[in-house]
């Protein structure tokens, strides 16, 4: 009695294609009302219907899907918020799904074996303090390669950097403790970092909307790891209290076993969590930058008086330098996350003047300091803890700059959104290039002082 | 002929579950219910049935169970429960107490001449 019908049965895959990507109606509701289509497909085709007609009055009957849909998730509003299925059910596939958590366990694990193991093997702290990211990070690698099919090509061309970078990092004669050591560990996390953009894009970096979604996982995986560190700290906390309260030493082992572990894993289930949730839960980054790009104006203009008032930057050193590109990195950050996740063909709203608001006091209050900076340096000279802030000062002065520019623009109708997004992600390269830079040519210049 | 959609709304409830009280039952077949029930006058969005019967469940008084078709799909069937019964006895009070309400208001309506002529 059924319809073996293909051209009916193509027109069913597609309604239910359709029907599926509604959030609020699950799969066993699109199959409830998927049998309620061809009964009623069926019920009309007796009547004398042919199959096309059929299936379209039993689409119209079942009613818009706006509607529908709005009306299951009156019913089930549990749907819009919990959709983050770690495991999804095996419909397709099989056991996949578990072979990933798997995979991400063992690596979590890994990433933390390899750090308890440089603990144990070097006696000095500052060699593995160093060394932490070419400890972990192959481990994140390591699961976007795994991920996304990476080619032996693609890998091996990221193992040549890497090398580079672990010779550069531990052959180096480094005065201990001093400054261009570590400059040379902290921009390598930086360069690292890059490196991983290359795992994670599968190989194809050039993207920009592969660099965005690069971007977009940076922020995630960053709130992630963040979250998943308090909650550890609570747990910390907890056990800390109540094994004390019996008089059990639980410090050692915390410290030996537990924190080495549990922060490098802590990381790759950050990262697998953010892949896991891409497209079910709203990213929050762009969400904490409405939130934040109003207050930080409102800080940067508060800056900008208190200079204007004082009479200028009394005591200026390397800390206000550091600090002001702190500054100028949240800018960006505030900048980066909400256009990420921003309609590129909305048209200018409120938003988008407050951002260039935002930027341009992010750019006086540096101008500001820069003069004063420079002064400063013209007489006493370069350091290189001097030499890399002011670097990277101008490697971000260089992007706000001319994101501004563009954005002014684009809020006067000159230009569309894509060229300011495009900016953002073509100039990302720039500060793996400086890290880079700061890691390899600084020593050496500033005599590994 | 059209039915206004809160009208619809307010009555699906009772009719769903007498249907449902006559016997366990599926989704599309209570639609094909309402439509013999009505004469064919009363066309529901099929569609809008699925989250009511979801409602209804939730509150308890339906109990649904996956069963097959005839033609070898999944199918989800419904049946009544005691509590389902109880709600189906009250809102027949209900509505009996409006629907004699509104007899009167009918019969109140065919008689507006001698209104008027009470006031000329």
């Amino acid at each position: 009695m059924m319809s073996t019908n293909p051209e009916l049965e193509a027109q069913i895959d597609q309604w239910r294609g359709y029907v599926q990507r509604r959030r609020a109606i699950s799969a066993s509701d699109v199959e409830e009302m998927e049998d309620h289509l061809r009964e009623q497909v069926t019920d009309l085709t007796r009547t004398g219907l042919d199959d096309d007609e059929a299936f379209l009055v039993s689409v119209k009957r079942m009613g818009n899907l706006d509607e529908v849909s709005r009306e299951f998730a009156r019913e089930h509003s549990d749907r819009l918020w919990k959709q983050l299925v770690l495991v999804p059910e095996p419909s397709d596939g099989g056991a996949r799904s578990w072979r990933e958590l798997g995979v991400v366990l063992a690596l979590a694990l890994g990433a933390g074996a390899a750090v308890k193991i440089g603990v144990e093997l070097f006696a000095d702290e500052m060699v593995v303090l160093r060394n932490i990211g070419l400890l972990v990070l192959p481990f994140l690698a390591g699961y976007f390669a795994w991920k996304r099919k990476l080619t032996w090509r693609v890998g091996a061309a990221l193992l040549l950097p890497f090398a580079l970078l672990a010779v550069v990092l531990n052959v180096y004669p480094f005065e201990p403790d001093g400054s261009t050591l570590f400059l040379a560990a902290s921009h390598s996390i930086v360069a690292l970092w890059a490196l991983i953009s290359v795992a994670y894009a599968g190989g194809r970096w050039r993207s920009d909307a592969r660099r965005m979604d690069y971007v977009r996982f940076t922020g995630e995986l960053a709130i992630y790891f963040v979250l998943i560190a308090l909650g550890g700290g609570v747990l910390i906390g907890l056990t800390l209290g109540t094994l004390s309260l019996v008089g059990v030493d639980f410090e050692p082992v915390l410290e030996s076993w537990i924190l080495p572990f549990c922060v490098p894993g802590a990381l790759i289930v950050a990262a697998w969590l953010v892949e896991a949730k891409q497209n079910v839960v709203e990213n929050i980054a762009p969400v904490l930058t409405r939130v934040f790009t109003p207050l930080t104006i409102v800080m940067l203009l508060v800056f900008l008086g208190v200079f204007a008032t004082t009479g200028g930057l009394l005591d200026v050193d390397r800390e206000l330098l550091i600090l002001m590109d702190m500054v100028l990195v949240l800018v960006l950050c505030l900048l980066l996350y909400s256009i990420s996740a921003r309609d590129s063909l909305a048209p200018p709203g409120l938003f988008d003047v407050l951002q260039l608001v935002l930027v341009v006091a992010a750019l006086a209050v540096d101008a500001v300091t820069l003069s004063a900076m420079l002064t400063r340096i013209a007489e006493f000279g370069f350091s290189a803890n001097k030499a890399a802030a002011l670097g990277l000062n101008l490697v971000l002065l260089v992007h706000l700059a001319w994101s501004a520019w563009l954005s002014v623009g684009f809020l006067r109708g000159k230009r569309p959104f894509d060229p300011i997004e495009r900016w953002q992600t073509r100039y990302l390269p720039a500060y793996a290039g400086w890290a880079l830079v700061v890691v390899v040519i600084f020593p050496p210049v500033f005599a590994f002082a | 002929m059209h039915i206004d959609k809160d009208l619809v709304a307010a009555s699906a409830t009772p009719l769903v579950l007498g249907i449902l009280a006559d016997g366990e039952s599926y989704g599309y077949a209570i639609v094909k219910r309402v439509n013999e029930l009505s004469g064919g006058r009363m066309q529901w969005t099929d569609g809008m049935l699925y989250p009511l019967l979801h409602r209804l469940e939730r509150l308890g008084y339906v109990e649904a169970s996956w069963g097959t078709s005839e033609a070898g799909r999944r199918r989800k069937h419904y049946a009544i429960t005691q509590a389902g019964r109880e709600t189906l006895a009250d809102r027949q009070q209900q509505w009996s107490v409006v629907a004699d309400a509104l007899k009167q208001v009918w019969q109140d309506v065919q008689r507006p001449p001698t209104v008027a002529e009470g006031w000329a």
